[in-house]
C-alpha cells in the first residue's frame, strides 16, 4: 500500500509540471479560440534563450526578467505579423498559422543560440526529501514539491487575472467571439497582444522547471504531447482544468505504468493518457471543465 | 583569330576542370545538425569533416582530395533516404555511406546493396550485418551492439569479482521503447540463462521525458546493476531520476549513445560517478593536436565551440573518417595509388582493412581507438571496448585495456541470425574462400 501510495504521489507531482506546459495553451484558446501548437517551441525558446544569456555571463537574475522581455516582444510581434491578418478567419487557419509559428520559432531559437544540449541549475535540489525517505520509505523529490507550489502560486494568478481585471473579462468576451467583442469596443489587437505575453511568461516558467529537471534541450518542445491529453481531460478555457486534469493524468500514466505496465510489456505510459482522453472525451467532449457550448439552428 | 582562342582557352578550362574531377573523392555528409538529436550529429559530422580537412591539408590520398556535400535529416529516416538518393551520384557518385542513425541505415540496407555502395554503421544498426556474407555492404564497424551488450555482462562480472558472481543478482535493463533498446534483449536473455542472473526489462516510451514510474519500479526491485540503453534526452532524464530516488549513479552503465557530454551536462552533478561503454578512450592525442594547431589554426575547424574538439561525439566522427580513409588508402594499394576509387574498390577497401598499432601510431591516435581488422566474414573487425566514468568535469576511462565479451556466442548469433535474413530474402551467401 505504502508503494502505491509513492507511485500516486509522484503522479500527481508529475502531473503539475505537465499543467505548467497546459497552461500556456489555456491561455491562447481563451483568447483566440486556437489550439496553439507552438506552446512546445516558445517553452524551448524561453528556456534556450535564458540559458543562453546566463552563459553569456549574466546572473539568472538578470537572464530571466530579459527573457521575460524577449518572450513579450515575441508575443506582440506574433500577434501583429501572425494573428492580426487573420482575424474573423476560420479556426483552422489561426490553428495552421500556429504550426508554421512553431517551426520558426524552433529554427530561430537554434540559429540565435545554437543546437548544444545545456545544463541549468536553479538552486534547487533534485533529491528525495530525507524525512519522508527515513520516515515513510518514500522518494518524493524536494524540486517536485517546489515545482508544485509555483504552479499552484501561478495559477490562483491567472484566476485572479481572468475573473477580477478588466483585462482578463475582455478576453473572455473576445474568446466567445471576435467580432461581437470588437463591435463593444473591446480592443482585440490588444488583448491578444496582452495574453500572448502572458503565455510567454508561463512558458518561460514551464522551461525554466523542466529545463532544470532535465537540461535546456531540443526535447523540450515535446512537451506538447503531455499537455495534449490534460486539455482533452480538463478543457481547453479552464485554468482551473488544465491543473485538475494534469493532476489526472499524471497520476494515471505512473499508476497505469508501474501495475498494469509489467502485464502488457510496460512502456505504456506514452499512450495510455491519450487512450483516458479518448475515453472521456465520449462521455464529455468539453472536458471536466470546459464551457458546453449549445448553438442554436 | 580570337574565335580560335576561345576555344582553346574554353577546352583548356574544361580539360583542367576534368582533371580536378578526377582526383576527388566524394563522400556525402548526411547528418543532422538542428532537431532533437543535433548535438550528436553536429559533433560527430564535425569530427569526420575536420579529419577529411586535415587529410587533404596534407595532400590528400596518395593526392586525391576528399570533397563532401552535407544534406540536413533532422534524424528523420524519410529524409535520410531522400539525402542518399539525391547525393548518390552526386560529385561522379558517393563512395560510401554513414548515416549514423539506426533508422535511416534500415531504410538503406536494400538500397547500398543494389547500388553497390559501402555503408558504415560504426557501434549502430543491425548487429548481424557482421557477417559480411550475408551483408557484402554493410559495415558495422569496431563494434555491433551485441558485441556491447556482451561486454557490458563481461565488465559488470568483473566488477561482482567473476561472472560466476552474477548468480543471484538482478540486472535491469531500462531501454528505449523501439528497435534501438530492444537490439541487445537477446543477448542479455541468453547471459541471464547461462550465468543465473535475473534481468528485469523495463520499457521506457519515446521520447522519456518522465521516467517517474520507471524509476520506482527500479527501486522497487532493488537491482545491483541498471543497464541504461538510452538515446537523447533520455538519458539525462535517467539520470536525474535516478538521483531522486537514491539510485548510485556508479551502478549505471550505459550503451555508448548514452556516453557523450551532451547526455551528462544537462543531468549536472546527478550524473557524477555514472559509466558508459566507449569505443574511444577519452583523452588526448597527437591526432587532436594536429586538428588543433592545423585545422583550427587555418581558420577551416568545423565546430563553431572549439571546447568541444576531442569530446566523444566528435572523437568518434574522427574515428569514423580515420576508418573511411583507410579504407580508401587500402583500395588505393590495390587498385592504384593516386587514383579515384568507385564505391565498389572502396567496398573492398572496407572488407580488407587492417589499422594495427603501426598504423594507429602514424596516425597519432594510439589507444584512441581499437585496433580494426575487417574480413569478408567479418565487417565488425574488433569487438572491443571500454569503460568510461563522468567525474562530474570529464569522462576518465576506467578499463585500462580494450574489453570484449564471449565472441563466440556472439558470432553464433550473428550467423544464425544473418542466415535467418538470407532466408527470408533469398540472399545467397558469399563463399568467402572465393573472395580477392
Amino acid at each position: 500500500m505504502q508503494f502505491f501510495f509513492e507511485v500516486l504521489i509522484a503522479g500527481l507531482l508529475s502531473g503539475v509540471m505537465y499543467s505548467l506546459v497546459a497552461l500556456g495553451y489555456v491561455l491562447i484558446y481563451k483568447a483566440s479560440g486556437v489550439f496553439n501548437f507552438a506552446q512546445g517551441a516558445m517553452v524551448f525558446f524561453a528556456a534556450l534563450t535564458a540559458v543562453g544569456l546566463h552563459d553569456l555571463g549574466l546572473s539568472l537574475w538578470v537572464a530571466v526578467p530579459l527573457t521575460m522581455a524577449v518572450m513579450v516582444v515575441l508575443g506582440l510581434v506574433t500577434e501583429r505579423i501572425v494573428l492580426r491578418p487573420l482575424v474573423a478567419q476560420p479556426e483552422i487557419t489561426l490553428f495552421m498559422a500556429t504550426i508554421g509559428l512553431s517551426f520558426f520559432i524552433e529554427g530561430l531559437a537554434q540559429a540565435i543560440w545554437g543546437a548544444n544540449v545545456r545544463g541549468l541549475d536553479l538552486g534547487i535540489d533534485d533529491v528525495p526529501l530525507e524525512w519522508l525517505l527515513d520516515h515513510a520509505n518514500m522518494a518524493i523529490s524536494q524540486f517536485d514539491l517546489i515545482a508544485a507550489a509555483i504552479a499552484a502560486a501561478m495559477v490562483a494568478a491567472l484566476a485572479i487575472f481572468f475573473s477580477k481585471t478588466k483585462i482578463g473579462r475582455a478576453l473572455r468576451a473576445v474568446a466567445d467571439d471576435h467580432q461581437a467583442a470588437l463591435s463593444v469596443g473591446i480592443p482585440l489587437h490588444h488583448v491578444w497582444g496582452v495574453v500572448w505575453a502572458v503565455a510567454g511568461f508561463v512558458a518561460l516558467v514551464s522551461g525554466l522547471l523542466w529545463g532544470a529537471r532535465n537540461g535546456v534541450q531540443f526535447s523540450l518542445t515535446f512537451l506538447a504531447l503531455k499537455a495534449l491529453p490534460v486539455l482533452i481531460l480538463g478543457g481547453f478555457t479552464s485554468v482551473p482544468g488544465a491543473i485538475v486534469g494534469g493532476l489526472i493524468i499524471g497520476a494515471s500514466e505512473k499508476l497505469a505504468e508501474v501495475f498494469l505496465g509489467p502485464y502488457v510489456g510496460g512502456g505504456i505510459d506514452g499512450w495510455f493518457p491519450y487512450v483516458l482522453a479518448l475515453l472521456f472525451l465520449l462521455v464529455r467532449p468539453e472536458g471536466l471543465f470546459g464551457e458546453k457550448i449549445i448553438r442554436r439552428i | 583569330m580570337n574565335y580560335i582562342k576561345t576555344v582553346l582557352a574554353v577546352l583548356a578550362l574544361a580539360a583542367a576542370a576534368c582533371s580536378a574531377y578526377a582526383q576527388e573523392q566524394f563522400i556525402p555528409a548526411i547528418d543532422y545538425r538542428v532537431g532533437p538529436y543535433a548535438a550528436g550529429g553536429s559533433g560527430f559530422f564535425g569530427g569526420a569533416i575536420d579529419y577529411m580537412t586535415l587529410v587533404n591539408m596534407n595532400g590528400g590520398i596518395n593526392g586525391v582530395k576528399l570533397i563532401w556535400e552535407e544534406c540536413e535529416t533532422e534524424y528523420n529516416a524519410t529524409r535520410g533516404v531522400e539525402c542518399y538518393e539525391r547525393l548518390k551520384k552526386a560529385h561522379g557518385g558517393m563512395s560510401l555511406v554513414e548515416p549514423l542513425s539506426t533508422g535511416i541505415a534500415y531504410g538503406l540496407l536494400d538500397r547500398v546493396g543494389q547500388d553497390k555502395i559501402p555503408m558504415t554503421t560504426l557501434g549502430y544498426g543491425r548487429s548481424d550485418a557482421a557477417d559480411g556474407r550475408v551483408f557484402p555492404y554493410v559495415f558495422p564497424l569496431i563494434t555491433s551492439y551485441w558485441s556491447q551488450a556482451a561486454a557490458m555482462i563481461k565488465y559488470l562480472g568483473e566488477k561482482a569479482g567473476g561472472l560466476d558472481k552474477l548468480k543471484g543478482k538482478k540486472i535491469v535493463h531500462l531501454y528505449h521503447d523501439s528497435a534501438f533498446g530492444k537490439e541487445p534483449i537477446p543477448v542479455f536473455e541468453a547471459f541471464a540463462k547461462q550465468l543465473g542472473f535475473e534481468l528485469i526489462k523495463i520499457p521506457v516510451a519515446h521520447p522519456g521525458l518522465e521516467q517517474q514510474a520507471q524509476w520506482l519500479q527500479i527501486r522497487q526491485a532493488k537491482p545491483d546493476y541498471v543497464i541504461l540503453w538510452g538515446w537523447g534526452v533520455m538519458n539525462a532524464t535517467a539520470l536525474k531520476s535516478a538521483q531522486r530516488n537514491g539510485f548510485p549513479r556508479e551502478k549505471i552503465l550505459g550503451v555508448w549513445w548514452a556516453g557523450s557530454e551532451e547526455d551528462v551536462i544537462p543531468a549536472g552533478a546527478a550524473a557524477k560517478g555514472y559509466t558508459t561503454m566507449t569505443f574511444n578512450t577519452p583523452g588526448n592525442y597527437p591526432l587532436l593536436d594536429e586538428i588543433r594547431k592545423k585545422v583550427y589554426g587555418a581558420g577551416k575547424g568545423n565546430l563553431e565551440d572549439k571546447a568541444r574538439i576531442g569530446s566523444v561525439y566528435h572523437m568518434r566522427g574522427i574515428t569514423a573518417a580515420v576508418l573511411w580513409v583507410e579504407a580508401i588508402r587500402r583500395a588505393q594499394d590495390k587498385f592504384g595509388k593516386g587514383k579515384v576509387m568507385t564505391s565498389e574498390q572502396v567496398r573492398w577497401g572496407f572488407e580488407n582493412l587492417n589499422v594495427d598499432d603501426a598504423r594507429l601510431k602514424a596516425l597519432g591516435a594510439v589507444g584512441m581507438m581499437p585496433t580494426v581488422k575487417t574480413s569478408c566474414l567479418d565487417h565488425e573487425g574488433s569487438g572491443a571496448t571500454k569503460v568510461q566514468q563522468w567525474d562530474g568535469a570529464k569522462w576518465k576511462s576506467i578499463s585500462p585495456n580494450w574489453l570484449t565479451g564471449d565472441k563466440a556466442m556472439i558470432r553464433k548469433m550473428v550467423e544464425e541470425s544473418a542466415a535467418k535474413y538470407a532466408a527470408e530474402k533469398k540472399i545467397t551467401p558469399r563463399d568467402c574462400s572465393k573472395e580477392g
